[in-house]
């Protein structure tokens, strides 16, 4: 369904602008994605970053003004502290969130205590912490936009981001 | 540079002497604007700001006496920039000069009041414009009180032609003084956060601005979040936050040199800095282990003193006017409160006991409030009460309402207010203390963080 409407979409740019060869080249790469997720085709390989960002998740959540890390980030938690003691070569920056609820200089702390929260956590799984720094962006960077549960359940999150492996 | 000196109250006859009186003190240096009012029989006219319904008071500001024809146009422009300053307040209501009657006098005569009078209006503002030989700017003002036939206020002011806006501000200044007996704040400036791009990936860049959103210009800066610009007391230069070295830290920059440097005294990250009133030291928040406290920074021998020292968020200091007290927020007691400590720390005494969450405490430029934003049952507020905590009042209401400042004042506050959803954007708003007059301060994109100066010299 998604690549049919994929193919729609190239069709439909080049008899609009046949002459933007970028707007082009992006939709290709798109729709190969999409394909390749719907077909399943394997799983990354285990010590690869991606296996870590979507196998394992690179990401956990917080309740509201909370830091607890829940047993279901404990969870994720563990499987990433395995994967970072597998490849003791691998840095990575833990970034501490917020949802939009709470004011700026109080939600830049509360993602400075989540981001501190999962890094004790992944030390206490025996990742050394001198491969695990933390930042907080408090509320600056949401990942979802829609002003309800749903959306700032998604952004109060700690993200454990490795050495070059793109942004949360 | 502005300079400025009182014109003296007359009687018609001593016009001519006073007038000259008043220009031996043009070359001074700027003097205290207090007009001299005379007391005359009746009640001195004065808007009760802190009246329940105020009544906006009739006003008219007849068209500028020109010593230069070429003026007029300059004059035109003064004119409406004090009209749209004197508007804002909603303290006062311009009578247009198309709706003036009264017979031209010169403007060191006595106006005829009864012409004045005949169109309603009970302020009367008179200029006179010219240029003097080294090209500055020259404007003298009086305001009158037309029913009791008196002046309240005069004042001369000099400065170069590019800052004829900041003449005009000084006039409305001196008139809303005199009028309400509350202290000048139209010639101040707002730094703020400019906001563009989707909610989920804002670019922010720091931004000054006249308070009435003129003059604005973009301050260079090395990162696209940049947070919470504060003045320092000489409003020459900010604190702000950048996210240089991918966390925040707290930077202090020059205005007019763009020279920046990064306070990083302490390890950590910081954030959530002030000056203190005599400019001398800054207090910042910084999180260490995911443990946010409050320290001060003197800045002349960059000594730093631990003033929290809680397991809990102690953030969003603000020193009182002496100095001598800092408030600040703390979840501590388990929810985020107001505490007040001294400047050098110690013991830290709640004030704040309602329902919900305080945050961003701001100390008046006069003392007599503190400014916070409040967050209860999911609605934000801003809101005011006395440093002891009593006569807690909530102003405004809305999904997002936060960081509130003091215009130099301490009688208007401004903070910013942004909406629910992906389209939300946030906008700077600007309230009285009473609750009134509520507004939204006109900025070309979203706009958030605003930090008032002082008033400028």
């Amino acid at each position: 369904m998604k690549r049919t409407f994929a193919a729609i979409a190239i069709v439909a740019l080049l008899a609009a602008c046949s002459s933007n060869e970028e707007e082009l080249a992006t939709s290709g790469i798109d729709s190969a994605a999409t394909g390749q997720g719907v077909d399943g085709s394997g799983l990354p390989p285990i010590d690869s970053p991606e296996y870590f960002n979507t196998v394992i998740g690179d990401r956990v959540f917080f309740e509201t003004d909370s830091s607890d890390i829940s047993l279901r980030a404990q969870d994720v938690l563990v499987q990433q502290a395995g994967w970072l003691n597998n490849n003791p070569g691998v840095t990575a920056t833990i970034e501490g969130h917020a949802d939009e609820r709470g004011t700026r200089d109080y939600n830049l702390a509360l993602g400075a205590r989540r981001a501190n929260a999962v890094q004790s956590f992944l030390q206490s799984q025996g990742v050394d912490s001198s491969r695990l720094r933390t930042v907080t962006f408090g509320k600056e960077r949401p990942v979802s936009t829609c002003s309800n549960e749903s959306c700032w359940s998604e952004n109060r999150r700690g993200v454990t981001l490795l050495a070059g492996g793109g942004v949360s | 540079m502005i300079f400025a000196v009182p014109l003296e109250s007359f009687y018609g006859r001593f016009a001519r002497v006073l007038r000259g009186f008043a220009l031996l003190f043009a070359f001074l240096a700027v003097v205290p604007a207090t007009g001299l009012a005379q007391q005359g029989s009746g009640e001195t006219l004065r808007i009760d700001v802190s009246g329940a319904n105020v009544e906006p008071l009739p006003t008219a500001i007849e068209a500028f006496e020109l010593e230069d024809p070429s003026l007029a146009g300059r004059a035109d422009e003064i004119t409406a920039v004090i009209a749209a300053d004197l508007e804002s307040t909603a303290l006062f209501r311009l009578i247009p000069q198309a709706a003036h009657v009264a017979q031209v006098v010169s403007f060191d005569a006595v106006p005829g009041f009864e012409d004045w009078r005949a169109i309603g209006a009970e302020a009367l503002v008179r200029a006179r414009i010219g240029q003097l030989s080294d090209g500055r700017l020259r404007v003298q003002y009086r305001v009158f009180d037309v029913f009791g036939g008196q002046q309240l206020v005069g004042q001369q002011l000099l400065a170069a032609p590019p800052d004829w806006r900041r003449i005009s501000h000084k006039i409305a200044d001196g008139i809303y003084s005199a009028l309400t007996g509350e202290g000048p704040y139209f010639d101040s400036r707002v730094v703020f956060i400019d906001e563009t791009g989707p909610k989920d990936r804002r670019s922010k860049r720091l931004a000054l601005m006249d308070q009435d959103g003129a003059n604005l210009r973009y301050l260079p800066v090395s990162s696209d979040l940049v947070l919470t610009p504060r003045f320092s007391p000489n409003e020459q230069t900010i604190l702000y936050i950048s996210y240089d070295d991918g966390t925040p830290q707290v930077y202090l920059q020059s205005l007019e040199t763009g020279q920046r440097e990064r306070l990083g005294f302490v390890d950590g990250m910081t954030f959530a800095p002030r000056f203190s009133p005599q400019g001398d030291r800054i207090v910042f928040s910084a999180s260490q282990g995911g443990n946010t406290d409050i320290y001060s920074l003197t800045l002349a021998n960059r000594a730093l003193t631990r003033l929290t020292n809680s397991p809990a968020i102690d953030t969003a200091p603000s020193f009182s006017p002496d100095g001598s007290q800092i408030v600040f927020e703390s979840d501590r007691g388990g929810s985020q409160q107001l505490y007040v400590t001294g400047a050098g720390g110690g013991g830290a005494n709640r004030i704040s006991f309602g329902n919900g969450r305080y945050a961003t405490p701001v100390w008046s430029p006069t003392g007599d409030h503190i400014a916070f934003t409040k967050i209860v049952r999911g609605r934000f507020h801003i809101g005011v009460m006395r440093p002891d905590g009593s006569d807690e009042q909530l102003l405004t209401t809305s999904f997002l309402d936060e960081g509130p400042t003091w215009a130099p004042n301490g009688r208007v506050l401004m903070f910013f207010r942004e909406g629910a959803g992906a389209g939300g954007r946030p906008q700077l708003m600007s309230v009285d203390v009473t609750g009134r007059n509520l507004r939204p301060v006109g900025t070309p994109n979203g706009a958030s963080d605003p930090t008032w100066s002082p008033l400028r010299r």
